[in-house]
């Protein structure tokens, strides 16, 4: 039996139709189309999908879309703003954080609330941080140092 | 998944009676054991009643040497509370060893000793330190709540509204982590509390948590590592697979029951 679910995306009021069984990370970007949030492993391990409720960074392959009615959810389409990069992805850019790019969304995603809460982190606690996010490349050493400038570019 | 209807009740009362009117309720806080377990088609509840917005089941709570955490209180909450840190540090280092940042954020206590997975770390906390869990209906000590393999003393309709523990004199716990899912391999919780030590065993027993009374009465007669270097903890019932052999996870207990008393200081 469908159920109506509503939340407050990237600043947006929106709602949707949804199974009760429906995950986050699908009303994302089945029903808003919002795809830059990846699905990855679907296990919760990988953080392909991290976005962040409420300010806190969470897995959306492992949230249902109803636990999420009421919040505010915010995607990796919300950092950006009039063109101009989030410091922290300008940083994944500059410092080529990437390789295939798969799992950037939730690394960028998962990189930016770790800086609200340590705003000048060590690359242990980088890495220690990233225990949730794989990158299959093994592309680490670039998105530490990324994370390590975008940090910086945050602080100031 | 298969289906499911969902319901988020606004008290405890509330949840009870939807948890009683159920077919087969099942109840939802951070979902991080469930999801998954749902997703695998191993379970198949009619309802899943979502506890996580009743605001009297999240919190951390003091009064004097007690410190009480709600059942929906996140790994992440107890891993950040100033309040357990200078209580009882042991306890907020191992919510942060559990998972990673994301799933702390959204698993809970209470979800986690309900389910009672074998390897899951916070069971070792519970028995460890000797704690009490809070329900709906009564008050169970940990020695009475674990009761086997995803087994515990909760009844049909019960549900964990608190874990109430104690400051111990001192406290710590040791994980030895499977290298892919971060959960215990085996872990080992040792606790100078004021009714004796208590040595408490996670990820290593087939049928859950466990206490090693030996090394409690040898650690209550000399509390250091070396009381414990001949105490050989037998295989007979340890979990025995691809990451592990039973005569490896016991060689693993006094190695890191020996690392506890250690890290107590």
């Amino acid at each position: 039996m469908p159920v109506t679910v509503s939340m407050t995306v990237n600043g947006k009021a929106v709602s949707g139709e949804v199974e009760p069984r429906t995950l986050l990370v699908q009303f994302i970007r089945e029903n808003l189309k919002l795809t830059g949030t990846h699905v990855g492993c679907d296990t919760s391990q990988c953080g392909a999908c991290v976005v962040h409720i409420d300010g806190t960074s969470v897995k959306s392959c492992t949230v249902l879309a109803m636990q999420a009615e009421g919040s505010e959810v915010n995607t990796i389409e919300s950092l950006a703003t009039n063109d101009e990069l989030h410091p922290m992805q300008a940083a994944f850019r500059e410092n080529h954080g990437l390789q295939c790019g798969f799992c950037t969304p939730g690394m960028v995603m998962s990189a930016v609330d770790l800086v609200k809460e340590n705003p000048d982190p060590s690359e242990q606690e980088i890495r220690e941080w990233l225990e949730g996010n794989i990158c299959r490349c093994t592309g680490y050493h670039n998105i530490v140092k990324s994370i390590k400038a975008g940090a910086e570019a945050m602080r100031s | 998944m298969y289906e499911f209807d969902y319901q988020r009740p606004a008290s405890l009362a509330d949840a009870v009676s939807a948890l009683q009117s159920a077919e087969d309720g099942q109840l939802l806080a951070g979902g991080h054991t469930l999801l998954p377990t749902l997703k695998q088609r191993l379970a198949r509840p009619s309802d899943l009643i979502d506890i996580s917005s009743i605001g009297e089941l999240r919190g951390i709570a003091v009064d004097g040497d007690t410190i009480t955490v709600g059942a929906t209180t996140t790994h992440a909450e107890v891993e950040g509370s100033e309040a357990v840190r200078s209580a009882i540090p042991a306890l907020a280092d191992l919510a942060g060893m559990i998972g990673d940042p994301q799933v702390r954020h959204r698993g809970t206590i209470g979800g986690s000793i309900a389910n009672n997975d074998p390897a899951a770390d916070y069971p070792g906390a519970v028995l460890g330190l000797g704690a009490t869990v809070v329900t709906n209906k009564r008050e169970i000590t940990a020695d009475d709540f674990f009761l086997g393999l995803f087994e515990t003393a909760l009844a049909e309709d019960e549900i964990i509204t608190a874990v109430r523990f104690s400051k111990p004199e001192k406290a710590c716990y040791m994980k030895f982590a499977q290298p892919a899912s971060r959960f215990s391999l085996v872990g080992a919780f040792v606790a100078k509390t004021s009714g004796g030590v208590r040595v408490a065993v996670t990820g290593a027993g087939q049928e859950g948590v466990f206490r090693v009374t030996e090394m409690e009465a040898a650690l209550d007669a000399n509390f250091s590592a070396d009381a414990i270097a001949n105490i050989a903890v037998p295989d007979d019932n340890l979990n025995s697979d691809i990451h592990g052999s039973a005569e490896y996870r016991a060689h693993l207990i006094g190695v890191m029951a020996k690392r506890a008393i250690a890290g107590c200081g």
